[in-house]
Order: C-alpha cells, then sequence, then structure tokens
C-alpha cells in the first residue's frame, strides 16, 4: 500500500504551495474589495493600500443604490441562474439515463448528436435565436435567457452525467425492477442520489459562465425590468468616463451570491472531480 | 406452483449471440445451478427469467403461465444479486419490505412475512440499519432476505457468494441450502465456481457458449459425464486427458480422461515421469507428473514422501476411463 509520508517538512511545502496558489487566486477579489470602500482619489493614487480614515468612502455603493434597480438586477440574476441550472441537472441527468441504460436503435448516434453542443460555440447562432424569440414575443423575458443557458448547458451536461451513470451498479436498478418501482422512482430515488458529486460539478461549470454572462442579456433582455446583474453593471461603464467606485461596489456584491451558491455545491464537486482517481 | 420452462430461449446483443436454443425444465422445488465459464450466458438467461432482459425468440413459462410480456416484479420472482443491490437509503427493514409495499400488500402480511426472514436468518439486530453500517456477509443475508420476504413461486441468485470471502462463503452456502429445505421453494442459482454447483445443486445445468452441454445431478455429471468440457470444468482438479494413442488405446477414441483420484502411483504403470510439482493440502497431497503425454495430476489422500525431479510410475484401472472422440464427444 501506498502512504503519503506526513513528514513535518513534507506538510509545511505543501502548505506554502497552497498558501502561494490561494494568494494568487484570491488577490484580483481581494483589490476589488479593498478599492469599493475607497474614494477615486485613493483608488487611483495608491490601488494596494487598504481602505482606512482618510479615505473611506461608500459613495460607490450609494451609486450603485441610487442608479438602477440593483435588487432588481441581482434577483434577475438569480432567478436566471437557478432555473437554467435545475433544467440543466433535470434534462441532463434524464438524458443520460437514457442513453446509459436503455438499449435502443441509434443509441451511440443520439449521443454524438447531442455532445457535439460541446464543440459548437451556442453564440454562433445568435442571430437565428435573435429571431427565434423575436417570433415567439420571447425578447426581453427571463424566460429567453433560461431556455438559451439551457441549451448551451445540456451537451457538456450529458457527456458527463451519462458517463456517471453507466457507474451506477446495474443490479441495484434490476433489484428496484423487480420489486415494482417504476423507471421514473428507480430514477429519482435509486440514481439521483448515488451520482450527486457529478450533478454538483456539473451545476458549479454551468452557474459562472451563465452568472457572468454578458452577450445575452445585451441581446435578449436589455430591458430595464429584464437586466442581469452583470448587464446592469455596465452603465457605470462608459466609453470615456468609467465610474470606478460603483463598478468596483457592484461587483463586490455581485460576487456574494455565486460565492454562496459554490459553497454549497463544493464539497460535492471535489468528490465528484476526485472520484474514480482515488478509488 | 414453482416449476419453469424455457422453450427454444434465443438471444442476442448486436450481432453477439449469447444463447443458442437454451430448452429447460425445472420442476416445483427443485435447486438448479446453472455453471460454465464466465461469458457462457448463464447470467443473461437468469436475467431473462427474471424479465430483466427479453429474448429475440423463444417462451419463459414460471409456474406453468406464459410470462413472456410480464414485468419483472409481476414474475413471482425475487432474486439475489452479487453485489448484494441493496437500497442504501432505506433501512434494513424498509429494504426488505419495498416490493410487498408497492404490490399494495396489507401490512399485516408484510410484518409476518418480515419476522419470518428475521426468524431465518437472525437479523433482528439490524432491522434499523442503513446497508452502509453492515459487513458484506450481513448485507447479503440482507438480500436473502428481502427475497424471502417476497414469497415467491421462483428464487434467482446471481452468483450471491462471489464478493464474500473464502471462510463466509462456505457458511453461506450451508445457510442456502438450509433455506431451500426449510422453505422447499424453488431455486434457480448461477455461479462459475464448480465447488458451489457440485455441493448444493440438485441438478447442475452446465452451459458453454451459450448452449447447454448437459444437464444432470451432480454425482451423474462427475462420473459419466457427456463430452470433455463437461468432465474437465467439474471437479478439482481437473481431470487428466491423455491421448489415446500415448496409452495405445484404438478405436475412435483420441482422448482418454481420468481422474487424478483414480490415478495411483506405482513402479510399474500405463504412463511414468517426473515430479514437477507438489502441492501438501494436509489431508490430501496433489502431484503434478511430467509424462510423454503432457501434465498428469494425482490427488492422493494422505501425504506423499516424493520429491521434485523423481521418476514415478502411475496406473488406473480400466473402468475408470472415459473415453472422447476427436470433437470431445463421449464414447459410451
Amino acid at each position: 500500500m501506498r502512504r503519503v509520508r506526513h513528514t513535518v517538512p513534507n506538510v509545511l511545502l505543501a502548505h506554502v504551495a497552497l498558501a502561494a496558489y490561494t494568494v494568487i487566486a484570491l488577490f484580483p477579489i481581494f483589490i476589488i474589495i479593498i478599492n469599493s470602500f475607497k474614494t477615486r482619489k485613493a483608488i487611483f493614487r495608491d490601488p494596494l493600500a487598504l481602505p482606512g480614515p482618510e479615505n473611506f468612502s461608500l459613495v460607490g455603493f450609494e451609486t450603485v443604490f441610487r442608479q438602477g434597480d440593483f435588487f432588481l438586477y441581482m434577483q434577475n440574476s438569480l432567478i436566471v441562474t437557478v432555473a437554467s441550472l435545475f433544467f440543466i441537472l433535470l434534462f441532463g441527468a434524464m438524458a443520460g439515463f437514457a442513453l446509459a441504460e436503455y438499449r435502443f436503435k441509434g443509441n451511440t448516434l443520439m449521443a454524438l448528436y447531442l455532445a457535439i453542443g460541446i464543440m459548437i460555440p451556442i453564440r454562433l447562432g445568435t442571430i437565428s435565436i435573435l429571431e427565434i424569440m423575436v417570433a415567439t414575443n420571447l425578447v426581453n423575458t427571463l424566460t429567453a435567457l433560461v431556455l438559451v443557458y439551457i441549451a448551451q448547458g445540456l451537451p457538456l451536461a450529458i457527456f458527463i452525467l451519462s458517463e456517471f451513470m453507466r457507474q451506477v451498479s446495474d443490479d441495484l436498478k434490476n433489484a428496484g425492477r423487480i420489486d415494482g418501482l417504476s423507471e421514473y422512482r428507480i430514477f429519482f430515488v435509486l440514481v439521483l442520489p448515488l451520482v450527486r458529486p457529478a450533478l454538483a460539478t456539473v451545476a458549479v461549470f454551468n452557474m459562472i459562465p451563465i452568472w457572468n454572462d454578458l452577450w445575452f442579456p445585451l441581446i435578449l433582455a436589455p430591458g430595464e425590468a429584464t437586466k442581469t446583474l452583470t448587464l446592469g453593471s455596465q452603465v457605470f461603464i462608459g466609453q470615456f468616463v468609467t465610474d470606478w467606485n460603483a463598478v468596483l461596489s457592484a461587483l463586490s456584491m455581485a460576487m456574494f451570491p455565486v460565492l454562496v451558491l459554490y459553497l454549497i455545491f463544493s464539497k460535492q464537486l471535489i468528490r465528484g472531480i476526485t472520484s474514480g482517481a482515488v478509488k | 406452483m414453482g416449476s419453469l420452462g424455457l422453450k427454444n430461449i434465443h438471444m442476442s446483443f448486436g450481432t453477439n449471440e449469447v444463447l443458442k436454443d437454451i430448452n429447460l425444465e425445472v420442476e416445483d422445488g427443485e435447486f438448479v445451478i446453472f455453471v460454465g465459464p464466465s461469458g457462457c450466458g448463464k447470467s443473461t438467461l437468469l436475467r431473462i427469467i427474471a424479465g430483466l432482459e427479453d429474448p429475440v425468440r423463444g417462451d419463459v413459462e414460471i409456474s406453468g403461465q406464459l410470462v413472456n410480456a410480464m414485468p419483472a416484479s409481476k414474475r413471482k420472482i425475487a432474486m439475489v444479486f452479487q453485489t448484494y443491490a441493496l437500497y442504501p437509503h432505506l433501512t434494513v427493514e424498509k429494504n426488505m419490505s419495498l416490493g410487498l409495499r408497492q404490490a399494495g400488500a396489507a401490512s399485516s402480511y408484510i410484518e409476518r412475512q418480515i419476522s419470518l426472514a428475521v426468524e431465518m436468518l437472525e437479523l433482528e439486530p439490524y432491522l434499523k440499519r442503513k446497508p452502509a453500517e453492515l459487513s458484506g456477509g450481513q448485507r447479503q443475508r440482507v438480500a436473502i432476505g428481502r427475497a424471502i420476504v417476497r414469497n415467491p413461486d421462483l428464487f434467482l441468485f446471481d452468483e450471491p457468494l462471489s464478493n464474500l470471502d473464502a471462510a463466509l462463503r462456505v457458511n453461506m452456502r450451508i445457510e442456502i441450502a438450509r433455506l431451500h429445505r426449510e422453505l422447499k421453494s424453488t431455486v434457480i442459482y448461477v455461479t462459475h465456481d464448480q465447488i458451489e454447483a457440485m455441493t448444493l445443486a440438485q441438478k447442475i445445468v452446465v452451459l458453454r457458449d451459450g448452449r447447454i452441454e448437459q444437464v444432470g445431478s451432480p454425482m451423474k455429471l462427475y462420473k459419466d459425464p457427456d463430452n470433455m468440457f463437461v468432465a474437465g470444468f467439474l471437479g478439482s482438479p481437473a481431470m487428466n486427458f491423455i491421448e489415446a494413442g500415448h496409452l495405445g488405446v484404438g478405436g475412435k477414441a483420441a482422448t482418454v480422461g481420468v481422474r487424478p483420484e483414480q490415478l495411483t502411483p506405482s513402479r510399474r504403470g500405463r504412463v511414468s515421469g517426473t515430479v514437477s510439482h507438489l502441492e501438501h493440502l494436509g489431508a490430501e497431497t496433489n502431484i503434478f507428473v511430467n509424462t510423454d503425454g503432457g501434465l498428469i495430476t494425482v490427488r492422493q489422500f494422505g501425504e506423499a514422501s516424493l520429491d521434485i525431479g523423481a521418476r514415478i510410475g502411475l496406473d488406473f484401472r480400466d473402468e475408470d476411463m472415459l473415453f472422447f472422440d476427436s470433437n470431445g464427444q463421449r464414447l459410451r
């Protein structure tokens, strides 16, 4: 049996390396947060300085709350992200289960067809998508965004989840069939809990791009009532003048919902990525 | 009640034919074992009986009723799996009762069935536990309990002992034999282990490449095999096959088979060679002898005082020889 030796130098070295990486990864976020609490002059004079009594200012946050409807944007972003994730996971898991579990003609072809989306960026179809949304009266609705994000997320979700579904023991599913469980009960009650780590992995991979996306909100839902947070923050970035206080404050606040979602998924995520590697 | 009939079962996955024209009758209360090397189709056949796979052609009858179109849950069968397949989120009690609850049985009946299984398998201390808190042997007892609770016409076992360690396997073997005696129900049991087949079965079905090679009681197959495959598959160490010409046997026989325990060392035997390896098992000794006709295994009871490299002659009685033609079929 192989064992990692826990000697003092080994542990120390590992921690130094990890700490260095943490600092590098967190540094931009740190800069954004400290500068959001500073006056405009202080941001430019000394971007790395911590906010102190002489340069402390909440003017950025005040601007954000005064201009535009920050909480509405936040709510829009949350609705779009959570709804998209829910349907990506639901449909992705269902399709993955069908591809992994049932033998039918064209199974492999279907799997390939569903995976093509991984290689072709959905943005190539923006014009057609816009035309469809105009035709179906969905422009300036959150539904439009949710639909597009589901389409964008499904290919990779199906690809990853069908791989995990294959690892679920056949015996367990067959035991359920003999006990008279329906295929839906087998899927929801027996199989889904066993692929939870994979679900979390897919959720995290999809969450960040959806939350941060500017392209589709700008094109499909630029109206005031449907603006997402990322789009809403753009009002502070002008062609000639950028209100850095407001931009940094808006970004600081935009980070928290994602962080919370990430914390929910992260424990499962680690298991998802390392499963198979350590077993 | 509890009989099984298979008629002209054919099965294939894609172009790969895994079962070819399987015909079999099992009577009520019989303990039947499907045995064969991996990939011979025995597990597929069991899943067809259970209704988990649909055969390409052929009929399955359970208790005299054609069940081709009947889903697994309605066939009055219960199955025990190699990987136990307990529901991880349910307690032992709920695991055992799920099937009956799904079928809408009365709760008093469910309780009676569970207490029957609990008593037979001594599961009382584990009822409130989840499968993750049980050892492998305990999990397999729960899986068997789950099968008993359903009160099926037909018990199906799919290599139930393969995941257990050797000592536990012997115990569970005895336990399964006892359960069969007490329940008097029909059992279909799949294994690749010929010792399980010999010790448990009333009737052994030997399969190879999707065909039934021979059906019969363990001792009938051991003493009177139809072909070289059955002769070589049952018995450990395996039967010795010697070229007929080497022994001076004429006629149509191409190969002569002799069981290791029927060979005796003697000064002037029919074959001779040098001892190449010895296995001391305590009660018996396996002697491996290199002869001109190939490696021959001799099983001697007690301890053999031989050295590796020693010259040795081997003898056997005429009536212990089995003759096979060039296709491996037995000549009688």
